[in-house]
């Protein structure tokens, strides 16, 4: 059943990196329970701008919860109330009439406020650049039938390889830990023979490459299990630390 | 102009590798000296900027979203094509150019499209020692399905995650470039302009999102991957921000726009839900495998799915496709489904939708299988719908999905200016009129990975080239006029909002250059866009200022590109005087209702030209010479 609802929404708004941000309210009249809440931010938006006010900045792009552009914190959980959900897939009867939401980016040491919502996670990809990757060119690749992985590996290698790169994970994490994302690649890539002539050195970069650029530590709070939108799991984490270990020791 | 296409001479199966061996080679020492701009990174710019990293070039690679593994390209859900033969089903490269020839009915040129078979299967090698987990079989092999209007078992999949998983694929070998040093990466960034000096494309001009700087940027070559056109509609499956800026503004440069009016209407999408939509949900038609389309027999039906007994039930493409049935090609299956809509069949509260039934397949196979292979769609459509698709049909209707028209391009990407190649669906060469399911993944890479790093090769052999800085004038002269641009959409401060336009052609489009069309309807379509585009420049209102980052002003930008191209549109499908794919003019069609061809007028591609703003575009025409397959009625009895 539709139903309508008017909610007050307090929202981070900050100008741009170097500005002091604050919240600010707006009211939301006639939300169906049937939009998304991205629809809900656009209709807010859509009044700001009529009455000449800047709307509010948000990243989003497929919302279909797939490219991982998406993503706030609202009422203090990354992408929301719902598990295993993004932001752009959160649909408003999830909320109540007269509920107040309260909407921010995410936050973290690896990640400045870019304006409002709309954060940097630029430090992500300088992460899956120091090794997530398998080291091929172009051409020559064998068959590929030639190496057969077994259906329970593929399987697993794709429950990693469902990280979205949102970062939710980091925002999450009372640490500002980027361990989920980090060990995901790390464990799609070592789960299969194709990824595993390189999985000690990769690892070791990539976990370098992650303190280096201000993430924290893991101390277990699973946090990041728990908002990952796709669900990923922190058994990643534990696979990641075995590879790490097994080059340490060899190097 | 004369329009080029370079086919290479000889038999079909040899053109490729004949071309191949006749393109002059870059001395391996010589691809350092030489820059290439990529813009976009979904599969075909992303293959494209790893592959041509890989070959010593130096490339810079650009794009809208904060990184390059947002592309549009990951939304894809359904597979991958390749004619692997894996299932001993008797696929071939000559079946799949077959299906894929007679799929975009008779209007896709036959060489590109052989070549397209031939590379399919090296694409799927690649993929897999990229790491991309593909579905396997117990026994370790890849495992496949057939999909939407193939008879054979050829698409590669990852669970309904394929394009997400090649784009990673592309993405992190486009990455080991970036950290290689080779690949400069750009995102944030739109381009607005191409460079065009003497006579080569030879740089462009972007906008970089976060700072609102208007920037220039030089090279030896150019690539557009900036993906399709979809979002005129307003309301498509497409992200938000994909859009035709790039290619338009080629265009504008003079290179030709073909076959505009070639748009694919997907028959398996969440029906629309309310005003305030903002898009289109698709789900993978790789359902159809399993799910049945019915509706029932009387028109207005209100009663629950449930309630609706067996024999008051229509399946209707059952019923009147035999062979094929629930597996009919897209247009064929989205036209079906309107036209049950039409005569009121249609079922859930706005009447606009069908239903795609599992109950069957769920008996048949029990639930875990369906859940295996489908449950991450039902669980996205039990999200956005709140209903169970375990328990109950789902509802579906078509919408815009996909264009197949883009930007004209030679054998060897090329388009009508020199030094400006187009990859992906951002180009218009290899799906005719009308795209088979599984086939737009294995086009982006194969332009990507395999064709561009040989064909760019010959171009830059080819020509000695001065090197060019972004001092030359044809820079400044392009960025004046994107800086006015930007300034005059700040300058309006009208009362309407950039969606409320965007909202006001997407309707026009639907409703008179969508899934059907016909002659008043489209020329009423030109007026009504017209008269838009008007008010657009008079009355939109774009807040906040040019210098940081600013959503509606890159959305006005896109909008107003979106308002002159629309009408292109509408002046190519006015002029195509028969029905093909998935351009359907209602005066042209068989007894049955299918789309009806003339070949002896209309066998030819259409590639449009740019003569100014507001001037009629000139029209020019490349034949389309079929001698390896005979053009035949399509049909799916
Ligand atoms: C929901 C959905 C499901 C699909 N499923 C399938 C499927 O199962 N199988 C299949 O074969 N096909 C499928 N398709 C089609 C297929 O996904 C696309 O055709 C294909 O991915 C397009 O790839 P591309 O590389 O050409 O462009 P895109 O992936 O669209 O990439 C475009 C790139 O260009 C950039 N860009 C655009 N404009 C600019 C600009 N002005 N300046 C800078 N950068 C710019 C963007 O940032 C982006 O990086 C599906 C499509 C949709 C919508
Ligand atoms: S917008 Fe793509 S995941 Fe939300």
């Amino acid at each position: 059943m539709t139903k309508t609802l008017n909610l007050t929404l307090k929202v981070w708004r900050q100008k741009g990196q170097n500005s002091k941000g604050s919240f600010e309210t707006y009211n939301a009249k006639g939300i169906s329970s049937d939009m998304s809440f991205l629809e809900m931010i656009d209709v807010i938006n859509e009044q700001l701008t009529i009455d000449g006010i800047e709307p509010i900045a948000f990243d989003h792009d497929c919302r279909e919860g797939i490219c991982g552009m998406c993503g706030t914190v609202v009422n203090g959980r990354p992408h929301g109330p719902e598990k295993g959900t993004t932001l752009c897939q959160l649909h408003m009867r999830h909320f109540s009439d007269g509920d107040t939401i309260v909407v921010e980016p995410w936050r973290s040491r690896a990640f400045k406020v870019i304006k409002d919502l709309v954060v940097d996670r630029s430090a992500l990809d300088k992460i899956i650049q120091a090794g997530g990757y398998i080291s091929v060119n172009t051409g020559g690749a064998p068959d590929a039938n030639a190496i057969l992985v077994s259906q329970e590996t593929a399987e697993k290698a794709m429950d990693a390889a469902a990280c979205i790169g949102c970062g939710a994970c980091v925002a999450a994490c009372p640490n500002a830990s980027a361990m989920l994302f980090t060990s995901a690649k790390i464990s799609q890539l070592a789960l299969l023979p194709q990824g595993k002539p390189e999985a000690a050195k990769r690892a070791m970069e990539m976990v370098r490459t992650m303190d280096g650029l201000g993430f924290g530590n893991c101390t277990n709070e699973r946090e990041c299990e728990a908002e990952c939108p796709k669900e990923i799991s922190i058994v990643n984490i534990a696979r990641m630390n075995r590879e790490f270990f097994k080059a340490a020791f060899l190097s | 102009m004369r329009l080029d296409a370079k086919i290479p001479a000889g038999p079909l199966a040899e053109k490729w590798d004949r071309h191949r061996f006749e393109l002059k080679l870059v001395n391996p020492a010589n691809k350092r000296k030489f820059e290439i701009i990529v813009v976009g990174t979904g599969l075909a710019g992303g293959s494209a900027s790893a592959s041509l990293a890989e070959l010593g070039y130096n490339v810079k690679t650009f794009c809208i979203q904060d990184s390059p593994r947002r592309a549009h390209s990951i939304a894809a859900q359904g597979g991958i094509n390749a004619s692997k033969n894996y299932q001993n089903d008797g696929d071939s490269d000559w079946r799949l150019f077959y299906d894929t020839v007679k799929g975009g009915d008779f209007r896709a040129r036959e060489a590109n499209v052989y070549r397209l078979a031939q590379l399919s299967g090296n694409i799927i090698d690649q993929c897999v020692a990229q790491g991309v987990p593909f579905a396997r079989e117990y026994g370790g092999q890849l495992a496949n399905r057939s999909f939407g209007g193939a008879q054979v078992s050829r698409t590669f999949y990852a669970r309904g995650q394929t394009g997400q998983q090649l784009l990673l694929g592309a993405y992190s070998a486009l990455s080991r470039q970036v950290a290689a040093g080779k690949v400069t990466m750009y995102p944030r960034r739109e381009m607005l302009d191409v460079v065009v000096a003497d006579g080569q494309a030879r740089g462009i001009i972007v906008r970089n999102l976060v700072t609102g700087e208007i920037e220039k940027y030089a090279a030896d070559a150019v690539i557009l991957a900036s993906g399709g056109y979809a979002n005129v509609f307003f309301l498509s499956t497409n992200a938000m921000a994909s859009n035709v800026t790039a290619a338009y503004r080629a265009y504008k440069k003079g290179a030709c726009f073909a076959n505009p009016c070639f748009t694919q209407i997907h028959p398996t999408c969440i029906p629309v839900h309310g005003t305030y939509q903002s898009k289109l949900t698709l789900m993978s038609e790789s359902l159809r495998n399993d799910g049945r389309v019915w509706v029932p027999k009387k028109p207005g039906d209100k009663r629950s799915p449930s309630q609706i007994p067996e024999s008051e039930r229509d399946y209707y493409l059952e019923n009147k496709y035999p062979s094929f049935g629930n597996l009919v090609p897209r247009d064929v299956a989205s036209r079906n489904a309107k036209e049950q809509c039409d005569i009121g069949k249609g079922v859930g509260e706005t009447g606009l939708a069908v239903y795609l039934d599992f109950a069957d397949a769920i008996k048949r196979d029990g639930k875990e299988v369906i859940a295996k292979k489908y449950g991450n769609l039902f669980q996205m459509y039990e999200k956005i719908t709140a209903d169970n698709p375990y328990e109950t049909p789902m509802m579906i209707y078509p919408a815009v999905h996909y264009t197949m028209g883009g930007l004209w391009v030679d054998y060897n990407l090329m388009s009508t200016i020199d030094g400006l190649f187009v990859l992906g669906e951002a180009n218009f060469s290899d799906h005719g009129a009308n795209r088979l399911g599984a086939s737009a993944l294995m086009q982006g890479l194969a332009d990507g990975y395999f064709i561009i790093p040989y064909t760019i090769g010959g171009y830059l052999a080819g020509n000695a080239k001065k090197k060019v800085t972004t001092e030359h004038p044809a820079f400044n002269e392009s960025l004046a006029q994107i800086d006015s641009q930007v300034k005059r959409l700040l300058s309006i401060k009208g009362k309407r909002t950039v969606d409320d336009f965007h909202r006001q052609l997407g309707n026009i489009m639907w409703e008179y250059c969508g899934m059907s069309r016909n002659d008043a309807g489209l020329e009423k379509a030109r007026e009504l866009i017209r008269s838009l585009r008007g008010e657009f420049w008079e009355n939109v209102i774009v807040p906040g200022s040019g210098s940081d980052f600013n959503q509606s002003l890159e959305r006005a930008g896109r909008v107003a590109d979106f308002l002159e191209f629309g009408e292109l549109m509408v002046i190519d499908a006015l002029s195509r005087r028969e029905s093909c794919g998935g351009h359907f003019n209602e005066g042209y069609q068989t007894e049955d209702n299918e789309a009806m061809r003339d070949d002896e007028n209309f066998c030819h591609v259409s590639a449009w030209e740019y003569t100014g703003y507001e001037k009629e575009p000139l029209l020019n025409r490349e034949p389309l010479v079929f001698e390896n397959v005979k053009l035949t009625q399509r049909s799916y009895k």
